[in-house]
């Protein structure tokens, strides 16, 4: 994967999935998830106490567009962890509830929490926004 | 607009041998969710697993199959 393209949006995604060490591509915010989805991850990021750096897909179609095209998985929300796709929505609940999602954030998972309802959201990094990075 | 009868057929189609169960989670065809065990799995991530799956709908998933869920696994 090139590191500089003439495309700045992709520029962008493949910069963030490279800063953060993790970091979630979902719609909406950690604060106010716009999908079930994302606030399933959300919810199980935040059930293990991990920080983690958020990017909402929503506010422009072509963040999605690169995202998808860089990673070649077809759903939000993505969680990367070290540069790595983890998973969508799906995996990350497994990796969860199997002690696996806590290994790979290398974190200790608290005793039995099941994934909290969505919008049970106390603390939360601010959300991250791509656009702003664009000027 | 695909049915989970669609679905399924499409992806026991792509790999031979599996066991595919899919339900169309809210009636509205757009949001489904399928179990797939399949042979075709075995040695891979998840991750690697679920890509065979979404690869047979290439564009469609997160277009008009809005979610696709996955839960897959081998015999």
């Amino acid at each position: 994967m090139p590191n500089q393209t003439d495309n700045p949006i992709r520029d962008a995604v493949s910069g963030a999935i490279g800063e953060h060490p993790v970091i979630l591509f979902m719609k909406g915010t950690p604060e106010a998830p716009a999908c079930g989805f994302s606030a399933r991850t959300v919810g199980a990021l935040q059930a293990l106490d991990a920080p983690f750096a958020a990017v909402d897909v929503l506010p422009d179609p072509r963040i999605r567009q690169e995202l998808s095209a860089i990673s070649q998985w077809p759903t939000i929300p993505q969680l990367f962890v070290n540069g790595e796709l983890v998973g969508g929505a799906d995996i990350v609940a497994e990796m969860y509830e199997s002690g696996e999602l806590a290994q790979t954030l290398g974190i200790e998972q608290p005793a039995q929490t099941p994934v909290p309802a969505p919008g049970a959201v106390p603390t939360s990094p601010p959300g991250m926004q791509i656009e702003n990075k664009l000027a | 607009m695909p049915s989970s009868d669609d679905i399924r057929q499409r992806i026991e189609a792509a790999l031979p041998g599996a066991a595919v169960d899919v339900e169309d989670w809210t009636g509205g065809g757009d949001h489904f969710r399928a179990t797939v065990v399949a042979p075709q799995f075995e040695g891979l991530n998840r991750i690697a697993q679920h890509r065979l799956v979404y690869d047979v709908f290439g564009a469609e998933v997160g277009g008009p199959i809005h979610a696709l869920s996955l839960k897959t696994s081998t015999p």
